[in-house]
């Protein structure tokens, strides 16, 4: 893109100049293009997110204080397993049961009919259509509520619900960190009000053991 | 017949314009950009539907990599106004007896990423100057119950800024007995609220099945 200029010379007077004299900008340009391109690739654009958890406080003294006491028949049990598979059990393993556990259902991590999802969802009906119809509602503009009282609105839903399960949430040694995400994010798609992280006992990693076909290495604590 | 003057010289095109233009786009970017750092382990975060952006300061981020090993960061990356890295440091050293200097302890507020060096390396791994040769020293922050510093890095991080939050991010692969042992750790110190680094994700929920 250079170019020459031709200066004329002799002949005549000469002409003062009219216009401003030209700067080529084709470097500057080149330049430009340069830095823009590298701010572009470096530049990170989408920030990650992040998912809040609250874990129960540990016991350090069983003397001065007791477990909280739940009601078995909303207990849902999930355990991660190994190759991104989940099984479950409601309800409790009482001691007496020891010798013989109850089975586990398998599922995984899908959406489908084999997933947990449509699992929870079934569980959990009557506070998901609740919550359902209070955000169409705030969609639809029947609601005119700011973003923070929307949240404190479903929390307040969530709070006084008292059908849907209690979901508590155990890994297996051999789940990987995703799985424990996935299923925290499954219970914030599917609206469970009540869910927690706590330890797995040395039964239910029996129960995985039999149900997945692996050896029995039992390491949980059998207190 | 008169002879048609070709113009000799090429037209003339003004670029002023498109110049005004990049440079417009180029104050953008350079005012938005945030230099996005090489961790020192390579992680994928899993995916989740939380829409909540990652605080920019007073946190600490626990890096947890496929291979088990634990990287600390706090506030993410080069440290923010308040300076609290520097002295989160200082209490370390006290506490093995190791007399970090200034020069040091600013090495360590300008370390860009996260880093996982055992304390008693941490002298050694601040007077490196090459990148390659420091990498050597990022083996992980021990964690075992005999030389526990991950809880040591918790409790000063929290002396220090007691508004400090605890994020974790960890691959989507790695192994669930590290990232319980790591919680295990943060709630012997009283952390109960995590944030799980997480990348965005849209959700599917079929409406009219469960409806039915």
């Amino acid at each position: 893109m250079a170019e020459i200029i031709q200066e004329e010379k002799g002949g005549g007077k000469k002409k003062a100049k009219k216009h401003a004299p030209h700067i080529d900008m084709t470097p500057m340009v080149d330049l430009m293009c340069l830095l823009i391109t590298f701010f572009m690739l470096t530049t990170a654009f989408s920030k990650a997110k992040v998912m809040e958890i609250n874990l129960p406080e540990k016991i350090k003294d069983p003397t001065k204080q007791e477990a909280p006491r739940i009601s078995a028949s909303r207990t849902l049990n999930l355990i991660l397993g190994p190759n991104d598979k989940i099984y479950w059990y409601p309800g409790a393993v009482k001691p007496e049961e020891y010798n013989s556990l109850p089975p586990v259902t398998e599922l995984d991590y899908s959406a489908e009919a084999t997933g947990v999802r449509q699992m929870l969802l079934e569980r959990n009906r009557a506070l998901f259509k609740k919550i359902d119809e209070f955000n169409n509602e705030v969609l639809t503009g029947k609601l005119v509520l700011t973003p923070d009282s929307v949240l404190k609105s479903i929390a307040q839903l969530k709070k006084v619900d008292d059908t849907g399960p209690i979901v508590l949430i155990k890994a297996y040694k051999k789940a990987n960190y995703g799985n424990f995400v996935d299923i925290l994010d499954e219970m914030n798609i599917c609206g469970i009000a009540r869910y927690t992280f706590v330890p797995i006992a040395w039964y239910e990693e029996k129960m995985v053991e039999t149900a997945a076909g692996i050896a029995p290495t039992t390491t949980a604590s059998t207190k | 017949m008169p002879k048609i003057k070709l113009p000799t010289k090429s037209p003339h095109i003004d670029m002023t314009p498109m110049v005004d233009l990049f440079s417009v786009v180029l104050t953008f970017l350079m005012l938005t950009t945030t230099m996005r750092q090489q961790e020192p382990a390579p992680v994928d975060t899993p995916y989740s539907i939380s829409e909540k952006p990652t605080p920019d300061f007073n946190t600490l981020t626990l890096l947890l990599s496929k291979d088990d090993k634990v990287f600390l960061n706090f506030d993410n990356g080069p440290d923010t106004l308040l300076k609290y890295r520097p002295k989160i440091l200082a209490e370390m050293g006290k506490r093995y007896n190791i007399e970090f200097t200034d020069a040091e302890l600013r090495e360590f507020e300008k370390y860009p990423t996260s880093i996982g060096v055992p304390i008693l390396k941490m002298k050694e791994f601040l007077n490196t100057k090459e990148n390659k040769e420091r990498a050597v020293f990022q083996t992980g922050i021990p964690i075992d119950s005999l030389d526990n510093q991950l809880a040591l890095w918790i409790l000063f991080a929290r002396q220090v800024n007691p508004n400090i939050q605890a994020c974790i991010k960890g691959d989507a692969k790695t192994g669930f007995p590290i990232v319980q042992k790591v919680l295990d750790i943060m709630q012997d110190k009283n952390v109960n609220k995590f944030n799980l680094i997480t990348s965005l994700e849209a959700a599917k929920i079929n409406l009219q099945e469960i409806q039915k």
